[in-house]
């Protein structure tokens, strides 16, 4: 059951991951982005982590996904963006420089690793639980978790501080 | 025996889903009286006993009406954009907890639809969700009135989901957990959180007017200054699943505040009750059914609620809503928070030594 509800949500999030690419329509591209994340929600209920699928859901899919569609529906007024960019050979050779590169980068970090191999004798299928979750966030991982936290005001006063529109009559 | 509770989970999540669709479509007729008495009217009285007939009225005018697709909209979002508007509204009562367990028998039946631990989780992501449906709809409409209509939706939605997520989390300190059912239970009797995180729902029943679009934070629709908002381009029953979608927000939203702060299925003296009677199955089950009556009691008078702001307080404007919601409500969610902190730092001090 478990096993093909996996190869089910797998199959779908390559699907929903290749139509974010292929689609013409960027509107098209963020709904199939969305879909991806729900599918990656999945996953994580299948690992029993309720709460990284929840968060998953509310954080991407809810709100950096909205601000991304916001953002195409201010720029984008039905017209095709692709034909800007084709016949552009600088355009094409980058582009295969640069997926050839995140290729390598891929199959480097595939060649060597090796699955972890949890012993089911001693695994706790709850490690995945909020409170769980809580516990090692707020003790093994103390310092991390606030730094991260540190991380997020200096960004956010970063973006008020770009925001912000400046007195005076050159800085508008 | 599993089979059995598989079916009876089945059978009460198409009772809840009924029951949502059936009072929001009362709603509308509500509404309308509501406003009605407020302004000396008599309001709809003509299709049927006191109009009662008179929802079945209106969406058999809204069906019968002409489906119009405005020539180069995006057809098919066009379409998805009120079908995501009313599934992600279905979908948020589930985790609701209508009412305690009753026994039949040997089984005890959980009167609530999916126990996850994650349960207020849930319900905000889902409700992150809805801003979708307007946006896509106000975009696909292909139409600057309708797209300004919903990227102040969708801005409206955002701003007010982080205070309404801040006020939360003064409740989640309180209960320590995340799942409603134990919300619910925690407050038991007379106990509830109301009483403990007053500011707490303040913040809390501020956004969710402003999360489920309705008067003084309706700008989104505002027919004076965007004609419709989002729905502009809308006709016949599309329309009608907007503002169907509306409805059910505002039913869910008032389960919601009901269950967080005012104590769910919980009233005073039930346990009273419950002892009064000798057999304790007898009384376990005669007190979950007026604690379901009591919960839907609740969730009406949020409801008539919702209804009487609509008809007394004017619109906000835009650059009011946002400082309302940025510079008031977030600070004031957060000084809940470390109050709520303090207190129980206290209580604990003063109770364990």
């Amino acid at each position: 059951m478990t096993e093909s509800l996996f190869f089910f949500f797998a199959s779908l999030t390559l699907l929903c991951a290749i139509m974010v690419v292929i689609s013409k329509n960027p509107v098209f591209s963020v709904i199939f982005l969305i879909l991806t994340f729900f599918t990656i929600s999945a996953h994580y209920i299948l690992l029993n982590a309720q709460f990284l699928a929840a968060v998953n859901i509310i954080v991407y899919a809810g709100a950096i996904m909205v601000l991304f569609l916001f953002v195409l529906m201010f720029i984008n007024t039905g017209k095709n963006v692709e034909g800007t960019l084709k016949r552009n050979v600088l355009v094409k050779i980058a582009g295969t420089v640069a997926g050839g590169l995140l290729f390598t980068v891929v199959v480097a970090a595939l060649k060597d690793v090796t699955l972890g191999n949890p012993d089911p004798a001693t695994y706790d299928s709850q490690v995945g639980m909020v409170e769980n979750l809580g516990k090692v966030l707020f003790t093994k991982y103390m310092l991390p978790f606030q730094l991260v936290a540190v991380l997020f005001l200096v960004s956010m006063v970063g973006a008020v501080m770009i925001g912000k529109r400046e007195t005076g009559e050159q800085n508008f | 025996m599993d089979s059995v509770l598989l079916i009876y989970k089945g059978i009460y999540i198409l009772a809840i889903f009924g029951i949502s669709l059936l009072i929001a479509t009362y709603s509308t007729y509500f509404e309308r009286k509501i406003a009605a008495f407020i302004q000396d009217r008599v309001g709809p009285n003509r299709a049927g006993p006191m109009g009662l007939l008179q929802p079945l009225a209106d969406a058999g005018k809204l069906f019968f009406k002409e489906e119009f697709i405005p020539a180069k909209a995006n057809k098919m979002l066009f379409i998805l954009g009120p079908g995501i508007a009313m599934l992600v509204a279905a979908m948020s009562s589930a985790v609701i907890p209508f009412g305690d367990t009753l026994i039949i028998g040997e089984t005890s039946f959980d009167l609530i639809a999916i126990d996850v631990n994650i349960g207020i989780l849930y319900i905000f992501g889902v409700v992150s969700l809805g801003v979708y449906g307007l946006m896509i709809g106000g975009w696909a409409s292909n139409n600057k009135f309708s797209l300004l209509g919903a990227i102040r939706a969708a801005s409206q939605n955002i701003s007010y989901e982080l205070a309404m997520g801040l006020s939360l989390i003064a409740v989640l300190m309180l209960s320590g957990s995340l799942s409603l059912k134990v919300i619910a239970e925690q407050q038991t009797g007379f106990n509830w959180n109301i009483w403990y995180q007053p500011l707490g729902f303040l913040i809390f029943l501020i956004c969710a007017f402003a999360e489920t679009n309705r008067t003084p934070f309706d700008l989104p629709e505002s027919e004076a200054e965007l004609i419709g908002g989002y729905h502009t381009e809308y006709s016949s029953m599309k329309l009608g699943m907007y503002l169907f979608a509306e409805y059910i927000n505002i039913f869910v939203v008032s389960a919601v505040m009901s269950t967080l702060y005012f104590g769910a299925y919980n009233f005073p003296f039930m346990e009273n009750l419950r002892n009064a009677f000798d057999d304790p199955v007898l009384g376990n089950n005669v007190v979950t059914i007026i604690g379901v009556a009591v919960m839907f009691a609740k969730i009406f008078a949020f409801i008539f609620f919702f209804m009487w702001v609509r008809w007394t307080l004017p619109r906000f404007r835009y650059d009011q809503l946002m400082k309302l919601g940025w510079n008031i409500l977030i600070p004031l969610a957060i000084l809940n928070i470390l109050l709520t902190g303090g207190g129980i730092l206290l209580y604990e001090y003063f109770t364990n030594g």
